[in-house]
């Protein structure tokens, strides 16, 4: 959901995709000085877009539960200040404050623990730090060479994003592309989920103190990150895919080195997981810590791979007609546990599906070596949608063009958009000792969602 | 039965430590451009034109790694074909004129190695990273240079938690307003000799994101960076290379 503002009318755009697969969209206009009363409270899959809503479109939403600035679009840090936590009053509460720099090499944000004793009541999670005006400065540019600006996004779905965009333009402007190009954005797509997952359950193990596996794991990631870099001359696909096509070299000796480096980390990959499996000290950290249930996911709208280790069987992988997806499928890892083990299974289970897509695709093509297309002209007044299954979740792009093909619009949603609310409730009743596990096991974006 | 697992990890592990770091090139990436002499086509800008940072200049032609997104994009529009990217990774400076790279330039880059550094740093150094509206590739690459393939800390060079611990503050991103005090915070609590680090196109020029309105960068000009690190984003070799090279390690 997303909204433009013109004058003091605000235009509310809502899309949704159907179990059935098809997209559909509602528009609305609203009065932005009257508003409308907040739908949160039925739907709390809303939080985030009616804060979000207000947040750029000044647009008055009555009675929203929490309606504070998302990401202090346009503000200097210190007027964060002027929005307090959400506090929690009893003599034996007390509050943890964490962020927005961590301990660690990872990105900036604001955690705020209500606490009984060792417990957390609550967590808010204040981000916005990352925030660099993605959105308006993709307006700024020529429509169809955004790819570099695409890809730093969310620099870990890179691919991800620039496919999104890709297929949004291509849309546009009228431009069919074969199935192989189809099949080779989502061999860099499978790799790039490779990589993050690898990541973050290298991540996982330095946090329970499993070194093999934070060691093993990690230096995994290196094998699948460096094909990414034959493939295009990036670790993390940059300059991959752009609007007319892709531009990876995959001549047939080099589609056999990178089907030898998916049979190594097949191989590798099997002792590894079999210790992470089977050691009791993995699964006393991990099993029952960090739940979120069912009921918890399908209300606030969870996607991805969180919602699919809650039991809710969203993949944008399984519902194309069309593709690479379709050639070959990949079905949707779900399990219904919900907590911090269940997430590290769905990353297990996804890594092997994932190779072992790459691997029969690798057989099926030998050659995507070719020249882009060219893109022509946008066609003007028209909307674009394009969902992509990232490594966290479904990416969303919508494009509008005004009367002259020009974009008018450019909304991006990150899965971690959607996400980061998902942790927060997680962390209900847990001890905050677990709290690095938790956001582990969740490993979302924060510049993804402040854009 | 749980260390006999351990143990099959271990062998399938085998040894993965990059040997010499000094010499490892990463093959098939974009590293280091060389620009040739050729003569280019009369009043052609394609390259400048195609540039989504502004990165290149014109007669000489020269590109700015500082800018540089390293996206190809000089190399598929020159009608001369004057512009390759080799797969050197080594490119950082210490001088932020020295980033910028004219045509028939034969040599690298160059960080000039300073005694003052050597002294202080050269057998333990302490880096604290700071991200201020770095994408995570930045990030992810710097995370990478304590796996067991880069293994920095064969150096003495470590990552720590607090800034009161660390000699130097590594900075990602091109400097998001969100992010302005807490920048300034951390380099504050940062105790003396220290100093600061510009890793990443954003965090040495605004790269992609330069005069965006949700960017501030007034910290880079009361605190200048010692080393440059180029990239979107740096390969480790390039930030490793650097750093040795500023610590006058051989």
């Amino acid at each position: 959901m997303y909204g433009r503002r013109q004058d003091d009318t605000v235009t509310i755009s809502a899309v949704s995709l159907d179990t059935a697969g098809t997209l559909n969209l509602s528009r609305t206009k609203v009065v932005a000085s009257s508003g409308y009363h907040e739908l949160t409270s039925q739907l709390p899959a809303l939080h985030c877009f009616e804060r979000e809503l207000a947040e750029q479109t000044g647009l008055h939403i009555t009675d929203h539960p929490w309606l504070k600035p998302l990401r202090y679009e346009g503000r200097d840090q210190s007027a964060m200040t002027s929005h307090p936590f959400y506090k929690i009053d009893g003599k034996e509460i007390h509050e943890v404050a964490v962020g927005p720099i961590h301990a660690g090499v990872i990105e900036p944000g604001s955690f705020r623990f209500s606490c009984f004793g060792e417990q957390v009541h609550h967590l808010e999670i204040q981000l916005g730090y990352q925030h660099r005006g993605v959105e308006r400065r993709l307006l700024e540019r020529e429509p169809r060479s955004l790819g570099p600006l695409v890809e730093t996004i969310a620099g870990d779905t890179s691919i991800g994003h620039t496919w999104a965009y890709c297929a949004a333009i291509e849309n546009l402007a009228d431009c069919e592309l074969g199935l192989d190009v189809d099949v080779g954005r989502a061999l860099a797509l499978e790799l790039e989920r490779v990589a993050m997952h690898l990541a973050g359950l290298a991540g996982l193990c330095a946090d329970i103190g499993l070194l093999q596996g934070a060691t093993t794991y990690g230096r995994l990631r290196t094998t699948a990150i460096n094909t990414t870099l034959r493939l295009c001359g990036s670790r993390f696909g940059r300059g991959a895919l752009r609007p007319g096509g892709v531009q990876m070299r995959l001549s047939p000796e080099l589609a056999r080195e990178v089907a030898a480096n998916v049979a190594l980390l097949q191989r590798d990959l099997e002792p590894i997981d079999e210790l992470f499996l089977s050691a009791r000290t993995v699964q006393h950290r991990l099993r029952g810590v960090g739940t979120l249930t069912m009921t918890q996911a399908a209300e606030l709208g969870i996607v991805g791979l969180a919602a699919r280790a809650s039991g809710v069987p969203i993949d944008i992988r399984g519902v194309t007609r069309t593709g690479a997806y379709r050639l070959l499928r990949i079905h949707p890892v779900v399990r219904v546990d919900g907590d911090c083990w269940s997430r590290a299974r769905v990353r297990i289970d996804e890594l092997g599906a994932s190779l072992a897509w790459v691997g029969a695709v690798l057989e099926r093509y030998a050659d995507w070596q070719q020249p882009l297309c060219a893109v022509g002209v946008l066609a003007p007044n028209q909307l674009a949608i394009a969902v992509v299954e990232g490594v966290r979740g479904e990416v969303v792009h919508c494009l509008e063009t005004g009367a002259h093909g020009e974009l008018s619009h450019y909304k991006v949603q990150d899965p971690s958009f959607r996400n980061w609310m998902g942790l927060a409730l997680a962390m209900r009743g847990n001890e905050i000792s677990d709290f690095p596990i938790c956001n582990k096991s969740f490993d979302l974006s924060y510049v993804g969602h402040d854009l | 039965m749980s260390s006999f697992k351990s143990l099959r990890v271990r062998v399938s592990q085998g040894t993965q430590y990059i040997t010499d770091l000094r010499k490892a090139v990463p093959t098939s990436f974009r590293g280091r451009p060389s620009i040739s002499r050729d003569a280019c086509e009369t009043d052609c800008r394609a390259c400048q034109e195609a540039c989504p940072t502004g990165a290149i200049r014109l007669a000489p032609v020269a590109i700015d790694l500082g800018r540089c997104v390293f996206c190809n994009a000089c190399t598929q529009v020159c009608p001369a074909k004057k512009f390759e990217f080799t797969p050197d990774p080594r490119m950082g400076t210490s001088e932020r004129e020295s980033l910028v790279v004219e045509e028939g330039a034969a040599e690298a880059t160059q960080v000039r190695a300073h005694a003052t550094f050597a002294r202080l740093f050269g057998r333990s150094l302490k880096m604290r990273q700071v991200s201020a509206g770095g994408c995570n590739a930045c990030e992810l690459e710097l995370g990478a240079l304590t796996n067991v393939n880069f293994d920095v800390q064969r150096f003495g060079i470590e990552w720590v938690a607090s800034p009161r611990h660390a000699d130097a503050l590594v900075l990602t991103g091109p400097l998001t307003r969100t992010m302005k005090d807490a920048v300034r915070l951390a380099w504050d609590a940062m105790p003396e000799p220290r100093f600061l680090v510009a890793v990443g196109a954003c965090a040495i020029s605004g790269g992609l994101y330069a005069g965006a309105a949700a960017v501030e960068r007034g910290f880079l000009e009361t605190v200048g960076p010692a080393l440059y690190v180029p990239g979107c984003p740096p390969h480790p070799l390039t930030f490793i290379n650097a750093m040795l090279d500023l610590l006058g390690a051989k």
